[in-house]
């Protein structure tokens, strides 16, 4: 986490202090976005039933006011259980793409920097590991090690590291190649400033956006994992977890398999619409 | 054809084949790290010692790590990855159980989603920036940013519980009439499509708003051209190769999306048969999987690259 405090606070400076305004589809992205954040940081204070907790007698209760979106096929309550099942699901894939992008952005910047035998070594290397689907991947690690968070958090991180690398290096190779880090490197500079005060300041913005599309992609395949019934185990569940178990209650369209899908979505479209209407120069299409 | 044609697509099939290796040694070894012995997971607690040493011979488990990986990929190249630890079958012949399933319902999904795809994704490159395009750009972005499984339950929702056309689960046993073949197909394929027709129509609009943009089209604009010949007899040939080059790319998307709608569907093909390997920790079951996925995986990407090859007139006429 203090990787990604330092990356924020050595970017803003060297970004012109211009406002920008974000288009309404950004600003209601953003909102879904942070909304959903709270509720994973605030969740077990609000939550309006122990998620644990048999509350109804029916299974797959209706509506009502006592439980605003009905209750599950245990007859638990479904806005709790996907009020908590927000920690799991962001929470999870924060620490994922975090932990990617620090290791894919690390090297990344060091190959760029370095060029030569470390450049080409490390490319190779993370060019045959993108050649194996993310989904085998992570079932083979969970077909080995059992599933448990630490696994499914340091899988994913794994499998988007090489993503992460290609972005990252892509970027910096542009900048590296620019006078004023051609001045640094002549005045004896080492490869740690080089990347950080050089490097670094010059691509935070495109980095960023390329943060976001990656733990799209991370919740995307926790999520799928999890309604395999591989992810994040029982008692404990995410919203992948929560479509699986209530997954008897779809010839009913029961809203408990319906809404935490649909949460999942708002999450991953809300990314999506911030990331789409970022201001040109935080796009991170410099890959192509 | 010309040698650097020839050239460039053999040292591409080569390097297919290189990575394939990789993906071979990843693959061992990342199955080869379950802690725990294998033979004493199999026998249980109360087996002997003499048992276990019979059984981990048997399996060739008291070899060196690198005798076995070459012993285990003599194995699948011969036909026979071993048999399976949950109930003793050939894993080859679970294979062939289920594998004309997942290649059934994948070209069943490719034949409706090509022709659709390319036709949608060509009409939102001519007319870019109508309410068409965005339109289409909109549900394009939201189809791939939503998990497989959302697009799933609400096709089983609304077209299998409210209209009750198609029944939510599909079982392809036995002879079935052609009346219910479209009926068990009909969901599971509608789901892959509609991802897959999202990616590829994305990538087609991208490879013909590239070639809109050249020269040789502004030309032929500047002309007179009607927009429909522009678009077919100027536009189109010199995209093929790009188009091909997205169709082969966005068909690897079906070897993952498989998974998830076999599973919703209880479609009985082979990536369901993965899931429950993997849940059953099933480790030569497993890997043979893993690598028939992952080589029809690098096919497509390999079959990607030599499409965009081809298509370079700069390199076909040397």
């Amino acid at each position: 986490m203090s990787a990604d405090q330092t990356i924020t606070a050595v970017a803003a400076p060297a970004l012109p202090r211009r406002r920008f305004r974000l288009p309404l589809a950004g600003i209601i992205g953003a909102g879904v976005v942070g909304f959903w954040v709270v509720i994973a940081i605030i969740g077990p204070y609000i939550v309006p039933h122990d998620v644990g907790a048999l509350v109804d007698d029916d299974l797959f209760g209706r509506m009502r006011w006592a439980l605003p979106l009905g209750s599950d096929y245990l007859g638990r309550d479904v806005l709790s259980r996907i009020i908590i099942g927000a920690r799991y699901s962001i929470g999870v894939a924060a620490a994922a793409t975090f932990l990617a992008v620090f290791m894919g952005g690390t090297l990344g910047m060091l190959a760029a920097v370095s060029r030569g035998a470390v450049d080409m070594a490390l490319s190779r290397f993370f060019d045959a590991l993108i050649s194996i689907p993310s989904k085998m991947s992570a079932l083979v690690v969970i077909a080995a090690l059992g599933s448990s968070i630490p696994v499914l958090v340091g899988t994913v991180a794994v499998i988007y590291t090489p993503g992460a690398f290609r972005i990252w290096r892509a970027l910096a190779v542009n900048v590296n190649a620019l006078d004023f880090v051609e001045v640094a490197r002549a005045r004896g500079e080492g490869t740690g400033y080089l990347i950080r005060e050089e490097i670094l300041p010059n691509i935070a913005g495109p980095v960023l956006t390329d943060f976001g599309l990656r733990f799209v992609f991370a919740m995307l395949l926790l999520s799928g994992l999890s309604f395999l019934g591989l992810g994040v185990q029982p008692p404990n569940a995410d919203w992948g977890s929560l479509v699986r178990e209530n997954i008897n209650g779809l010839a009913d369209g029961a809203l408990a398999v319906v809404m935490p899908a649909v949460a999942i979505a708002s999450v991953t479209i809300g990314v999506n619409l911030v990331i789409d209407n970022l201001p040109g120069r935080w796009s991170s299409t410099g890959e192509h | 054809m010309s040698m650097v044609v020839v050239r460039l697509v053999l040292s591409r099939i080569a390097i297919a084949i290189l990575t394939l290796g990789f993906v071979s040694v990843a693959v061992f070894v990342g199955t080869e790290i379950l802690p725990g012995d294998v033979a004493e997971a199999i026998l249980g607690q109360g087996a002997t010692p003499e048992a276990v040493a019979g059984l981990r011979a048997a399996l060739h488990l008291d070899q060196p790590a690198h005798i076995r990986y070459f012993l285990w990929l003599g194995g699948l190249l011969s036909g026979d990855p071993g048999r399976s630890l949950v109930n003793n079958l050939p894993v080859a012949e679970l294979i062939a159980s289920r594998l004309p399933n997942s290649l059934m319902l994948a070209a069943v999904t490719a034949v409706v989603c090509v022709p659709i795809a390319l036709t949608l994704g060509i009409l939102s490159a001519v007319w870019r920036g109508s309410l068409f395009d965005r339109a289409a750009n909109f549900l394009t972005t939201s189809i791939v940013a939503v998990p497989e499984f959302l697009i799933a339950t609400l096709a089983v929702i609304v077209f299998a519980v409210r209209l009750r056309w198609f029944p939510a689960l599909s079982y392809a046993a036995g002879i079935i009439s052609l009346d219910q073949f479209f009926r068990l197909f009909a969901l599971p394929v509608f789901t892959l499509s509609c991802v897959l027709t999202a990616w590829m129509m994305r990538m087609t609009r991208a490879a013909m708003i590239d070639t809109l943009r050249s020269s040789y089209v502004e030309m032929a604009v500047l002309k007179g051209a009607r927009p429909m010949r522009v678009v077919l007899t100027h536009a189109l040939p010199n995209t093929i190769g790009p188009i091909a080059n997205a169709v082969a790319l966005s068909l690897s998307y079906l070897l993952g999306g498989a998974i998830i709608v076999e599973i919703v569907f209880n479609y009985p093909g082979l990536a369901r048969l993965l899931v429950d390997a993997v849940s059953t920790r099933d480790m030569p079951l497993v890997q043979a999987c893993v690598m028939i996925f992952c080589s029809a995986y690098l096919y497509l990407l390999m079959l990607a690259d030599i499409a965009g090859i081809l298509s370079n007139p700069r390199l076909r006429h040397r």
